[in-house]
């Protein structure tokens, strides 16, 4: 009993001890513009996380090794203290109370997911801590009036508007069928709002309509019903496992349907997982790599993806791009506040005005992009069965014609 | 609601197919559980987990050109050794022990399985690609995956291979005995340790089958294997321990339940419905045992 309480006493003895001696970094230590982070490096989001910390990194090396962030006539050079936050939100918030009481972090770098975004939200907003993030797209988040909160992405009810509009007006105008089949989470519901928007404004019928549960792994019902009900336009957002269920089991069940539009294809590696299954299918995605956006520090996107490829050794997914860009939002703005005041920083934020190879940026009162369309994928095979993502729509940006509709598994 | 699943007649026998098919391999799961159950008095929570990890042994031999399909065969092989590994690390300490300290141990090894892969496979959901095509019934009306014909075949195969086994060997034999009298066996001269040890490794071999069907059927992440261990607690509940056609039919009903469930309340409800209905036989079942010590007094 007596050891017993010794331990203990030593126990909380050295805890007290850590947490009282963990040196207070300053927002800029020397010539060190500190940046924090909280990301998940393990959980269920892990494998984005690492995709949105290699952006990070990408981004500030290359602003480092170029002169800088030059702020009163002197040279800065970004830092990032990054914690993992599990994937888990709770953690997430723990962690951004810690960044910004103990650590002492002045400004914040997004974490990944609209849920983890969600819950660090509230905490950089009551300390007035200037958060630019890459990874948070539900609407959510910008309608409730958050000043500190900035996003370089377009928000999520925007995802498969561009598939919906390109259908009706293949249609010759007319309003379309859709069926919609939607994971039950806060990003894929808000595209589904985005669709019952798109299909009011364009007369179109939702004709199925499904949600899909988190341990979603056969959506054979939704696929039979499409059979029977025959709709124009499939639309299926479940994060990777929803494109890769969804692909699966059409082509095993041989299901006819001329647009098929879903989310999170490149996160799925969906042609090289599937290969030509996947065919044909549409994606919607914030960046690719064959957009002319241009910056002066990635230049554009394909020598983005080249650099990328031969620091981290694989091509990179739209999570790294956007996560890169946040790094470019936060020097032009500190450059142009000429200050580490958060107050003139946040303003010099809410009025950035820039164009980075990931797009063009500017932000709407609620903290969302509002300059930076989303960019539609069709997947296209060739004989060889080679398959490659080629961007069909805004028509400005395509460089391939997309293929509607698409052929019938009798006809392959 | 909807209820399009009984206006379409050819919609019910696709529903009623899927579901059958579905629940054979659910059986195989449920199978290995009650095995254990029976002989050790473990309900092991990390069934599911084991599943999974089975299905991660198809998909990496799948990634390195090797057919999937003969995940079947090598996954349980590996996934014995794995079984015996936690019962000498783990499961020995505990299986004297009460069941609510053995689902504790369980639940532990299920959140170590889930992070362990999490870590070393990563967060990604995968797949296995058979290649196998499609069958079409009824002028096409009714399609049948082959994946799904060919799981539910695979998995009848192991189910009669594994009864013959139980039946005919001398450790099948000794696993019967030690399941009807722990004690008795022993005096007997039964190494109840070693055969402890043998029924772990089966049950993991069963889920190593199950999850390279599973891989190839469907989708597979290291934090989907709850769903599994709860269905196969809930078939082993309604057909009870020892009961293997009970195992079979109660996971086939299950399965064709789970697809009615998801035409009709919508798929959102497919797994919550499988919860319900866990929650509704446990009472129903207290209820028939309190009518039946009532009558006894």
């Amino acid at each position: 009993m007596k050891i017993n309480k010794i331990i203990l006493s030593f126990i909380s003895a050295v805890a007290i001890l850590l947490s009282t001696s963990v040196v207070s970094l300053a927002k800029v230590v020397g010539d060190k513009i500190v940046l924090g982070a909280a990301i998940s490096l393990t959980g269920k989001y892990s494998s984005n996380g690492v995709h949105t910390q290699n952006g990070y990194n990408m981004a500030v090396d290359r602003i480092n090794s170029m002169g800088g962030v030059k702020v009163g006539g002197k040279t800065y050079k970004f830092e990032i203290i990054y914690y993992d936050d599990e994937s888990n939100p709770k953690r997430a918030a723990q962690l951004a109370e810690r960044l910004i009481s103990q650590d002492g972090v002045e400004f914040m770098l997004g974490p990944y997911s609209s849920g983890l975004t969600k819950a660090i939200a509230p905490v950089t907003e009551k300390y007035g801590v200037p958060m630019v993030e890459a990874n948070g797209a539900s609407r959510s988040l910008f309608t409730k009036g958050y000043k500190y909160l900035f996003a370089v992405l377009a928000p999520a009810n925007l995802y498969l508007d561009v598939a919906i509009r390109t259908a009706v007006e293949l249609n010759g105008g007319k309003g379309v069928r859709i069926a919609q089949a939607f994971e039950q989470d806060a990003f894929s519901q808000d595209v589904r709002l985005g669709i019952l928007d798109a299909a009011k404004e364009t007369g179109s019928e939702i004709i199925i309509d499904d949600k899909l549960p988190k341990e979603l792994n056969d959506m054979a019902a939704t696929l039979v019903k499409v059979k029977q009900m025959k709709p124009d336009v499939l639309v299926v957002s479940g994060h990777t496992k929803g494109a890769l269920t969804a692909i699966r089991q059409i082509a095993e069940m041989k299901v006819d349907v001329p647009m098929l539009a879903m989310t999170h294809c490149d996160a799925a590696k969906l042609s090289k997982q599937h290969g030509k299954n996947s065919q044909y299918a549409l994606c919607a995605s914030q960046w690719h790599k064959t957009l002319t956006y241009k910056d002066n520090f990635f230049k554009d996107g394909m020598t983005y993806a080249a650099d990328f490829q031969k620091e981290f050794g694989y091509d990179p997914p739209y999570q790294s791009a956007e996560s890169s860009a946040a790094l470019l939002v936060f020097k032009d703005a500190f450059e142009r506040a000429n200050s580490f005041d958060q107050k003139k920083v946040r303003d010099a934020l809410a009025a950035t005005n820039m164009q980075t190879f990931y797009g063009n940026i500017k932000f709407a009162p609620g903290g969302q992009n509002v300059d930076k369309p989303m960019v539609l994928f069709q997947v296209m095979c060739d004989g060889a069965g080679k398959c490659e993502n080629k961007v069909v729509a805004p028509l400005k940006w395509a460089s391939a014609k997309l293929i509607h509709p698409i052929p019938k598994w009798s006809d392959r | 609601m909807d209820f399009m699943v009984f206006q379409y007649p050819m919609i019910t026998v696709q529903a009623c197919l899927d579901g059958i098919l579905l629940g054979i391999l659910f059986a195989l799961i449920a199978y290995g559980m009650a095995l254990q159950w029976g002989v050790m008095n473990i309900i092991n929570i990390a069934q599911g987990d084991l599943v999974i990890l089975g299905g991660y042994i198809a998909y990496f031999m799948y990634l390195y050109g090797i057919h999937p399909a003969w995940g079947v065969i090598v996954s349980p092989i590996i996934m014995y050794f794995v079984g015996v590994g936690i019962y000498k690390l783990v499961i020995n300490k505990v299986v004297d022990r009460d069941l609510f300290i053995s689902i504790l141990a369980t639940f532990g090894i299920s959140i170590l399985f889930m992070q362990l892969m999490n870590f070393a496979f990563g967060a990604d959901v995968v797949l296995a690609n058979s290649g196998y095509g499609t069958t079409f019934l009824f002028d096409s009306a009714v399609v049948l995956p082959n994946s799904k014909i060919f799981s539910a075949f695979v998995s009848i195969v192991f189910a009669i291979g594994l009864v013959i086994y139980m039946k005919k060997s001398k450790l099948g034999r000794a696993i019967r005995a030690t399941a009807q009298n722990a004690r008795a066996a022993k005096i007997l001269g039964v190494d109840t340790e070693k055969v402890y040890a043998a029924t772990f490794g089966l049950n993991a071999a069963l889920c190593g089958v199950a999850g390279a069907l599973i891989s190839i059927t469907f989708t597979i992440h290291p934090y989907m294997g709850l769903p599994y261990t709860i269905r196969s607690f809930m078939i082993v509940i309604v057909a009870g321990l020892g009961n293997l056609p009970g195992v079979a039919m109660s996971g086939m009903g299950l399965g064709v339940f789970e697809e009615f469930a998801d035409y009709i309340l919508g798929t959102e409800f497919r797994i919550g419905s499988v919860f319900l209905l866990l929650v509704l036989i446990l009472v129903y079942r207290r209820f028939k045992l309190s009518r039946k010590r009532e009558y006894l007094k």
